[in-house]
């Protein structure tokens, strides 16, 4: 994916993010995840039914990328096992760590590969940390 | 001003976070460096020369931090390593004995969490009680508003001499007056007042003020408590140590210094005090109010021109300080303080540390330019001309 590209991804992503809105729903487990080092608080809400992940929905006050990093991680989760989802959660963090990864896991994901300046792969990362910590919440 | 005493000014960056750090100019550097380089020893130890040198360039800067906030006595002058350390050294080692069950502290919502979470612990620990003054529709203290709060149970007014968000100056002096014909204790943060104007403890009659070096030129982990002698003298040490000890015996009986050593446990941060009193030279060449009047002039220019662009809003457009918060409607604070960094400026955003705030102005998070006298017109402009596309902002913010 050229860098071109993957701007314009994360750029629709913030203009229109994917599923954010919260739902009165109980049978959603809920999850906050913010950054020490900045000011992105992003509540989570994830449906999980017969061991996939069946819905996320997201809310809250963040930055462009942490907020279309959060859009583009549940297009990516949704339909997903626990195990599949852990997978994605794994490569992401290794592509923004400039480690190995599985780009086929990722439809728009990618467009956070190489991103600049350093300070911001936390705000990309941000999501994923929630989502980690709700799935180790259900498997409590 | 002085553009020129500043490497870091040399770098090519517009640095407008001064109410966070400060630059440091070539003489404060010079000056801790020469201490490394030329008489590296410990301080109070003076059995050669390097340490007898020592002992007075380290006792010299307390002189001068005496004379630059009009101290009566040396004595009232105790080496911190910073503001927050300051504050918190009085809340528990004067104040914990002091407050009781049901006592009050005054403070605000825009405080500072260092002027906020010392107190919060006092309060909790000795069944005390935390009061907010009422701010005015522009974030400010007023006196009526104090007047209004203050009970026999008041035991203490905790204030920002200015605030880190709002920028607003208190009126500390008449603060001051009101409390002690109550029989208050007045305790001030004067972090981001110590470096942008003039400042006289006799005559505010504060019975406490602290401040950092770092927030004026001076080096990071040092900083300053001034106390009345009488107060300091009933402190309770927050360290034991060497340095702050006359003599002790196998009995546990232990004889303490008199101030300032008694509240100086262990060897200081002897080159960050050298590099304070050299930041404070530094200051007074300039001068204290040409300081304050260029970054009130400069303030207003650059308020002027915020305010005509139609998607900035300011919170505090009244305050007369170098402090703008600000926010563009519809973009998050922080990428517009990551837009502007693409262009090599320097702006925090976010709640400034002041994290109940909101409670009041009904905004969690703003970008805070704060200026300082090496600012200039030509930096407010390239600023000014950057925020007024908003089409802009939004393209650049990925």
């Amino acid at each position: 994916m050229n860098q071109e590209v993957g701007r314009e991804i994360i750029r629709k992503n913030y203009m229109n993010p994917y599923n954010k809105v919260t739902i009165d729903n109980p049978n959603y487990i809920k999850v906050n995840t913010n950054n020490e080092s900045c000011i992105d608080n992003i509540d989570l809400q994830i449906l999980i039914e017969d061991g996939k992940i069946a819905d996320i929905k997201f809310n809250g006050e963040a930055c462009a990328i942490a907020i279309s990093s959060t859009s583009i991680m549940i297009k990516e989760l949704i339909g997903k096992s626990i195990s599949q989802a852990l997978e994605v959660i794994k490569n992401f963090e290794a592509m923004l760590e400039e480690q190995e990864y599985n780009k086929n896991l990722f439809n728009e994901a990618e467009a956070f590969k190489n991103l600049q300046p350093e300070s911001r792969k936390t705000c990309a990362i941000l999501p994923y940390r929630g989502i980690l910590k709700a799935l180790e919440s259900y498997n409590k | 001003m002085n553009r020129e005493d500043f490497p870091m000014l040399k770098k090519d960056i517009i640095y407008l976070d001064n109410g966070a750090t400060t630059f440091k100019p070539q003489s404060v550097i010079n000056a801790i460096a020469n201490y490394y380089i030329n008489y590296c020893a410990n301080a109070h130890r003076g059995d050669y020369n390097i340490s007898f040198k020592v002992d007075q360039e380290y006792e010299n800067a307390r002189d001068a931090v005496k004379d630059f906030i009009n101290a009566q006595k040396r004595e009232e002058i105790i080496f911190t390593n910073g503001a927050t350390n300051s504050l918190n050294m009085i809340a528990t080692g004067f104040f914990a004995n002091n407050i009781e069950l049901g006592d009050e502290i005054i403070i605000t919502k825009s405080e500072h969490a260092s002027n906020v979470l010392p107190w919060f612990r006092i309060a909790k620990n000795n069944n005390a009680v935390i009061k907010y003054i009422e701010l005015d529709d522009n974030h400010h203290v007023t006196l009526e508003n104090l007047q209004k709060i203050i009970t026999p149970k008041t035991k203490i007014i905790a204030l920002a001499h200015i605030t880190n968000v709002i920028g607003d100056i208190r009126p500390i002096k008449q603060i001051c007056a009101l409390a002690h014909q109550n029989n208050i204790f007045v305790v001030v943060d004067g972090a981001q007042s110590i470096a942008h104007m003039p400042i006289d403890v006799q005559d505010l009659d504060c019975d406490f003020f602290c401040f950092s070096a770092h927030k004026m030129c001076g080096p990071t982990g040092v900083g300053v408590l001034y106390g009345k002698k009488e107060l300091l003298e009933a402190m309770e040490p927050a360290d034991m140590g060497g340095g702050m000890n006359e003599s002790f015996n196998n009995e546990n009986e232990v004889l303490l210094k008199s101030l300032p050593a008694r509240l100086e446990a262990g060897t200081p941060n002897i080159a960050g005090v050298i590099g304070l009193h050299a930041a404070i030279d530094y200051l007074q060449a300039i001068n204290m109010h040409n300081i304050y009047e260029y970054e009130v002039k400069l303030r207003e220019y650059l308020v002027d021109k915020l305010s005509k662009i139609s998607h900035v809003d300011i919170i505090n457009l009244n305050s007369k300080t170098g402090i703008v918060a600000f926010n563009i409607d519809g973009v998050f604070s922080q990428d517009v303080a990551y837009y502007l960094n693409r262009y090599n400026i320097c702006v925090r955003s976010g709640s400034h540390c002041a994290k109940i705030l909101n409670d009041e102005t009904k905004v969690k998070n703003t970008i805070r330019i704060s200026l300082y006298f090496y600012n200039t017109y030509e930096e407010i402009d390239k600023l000014v001309d950057l925020l007024s596309d908003k089409q802009k902002i939004i393209n650049e913010m990925f």
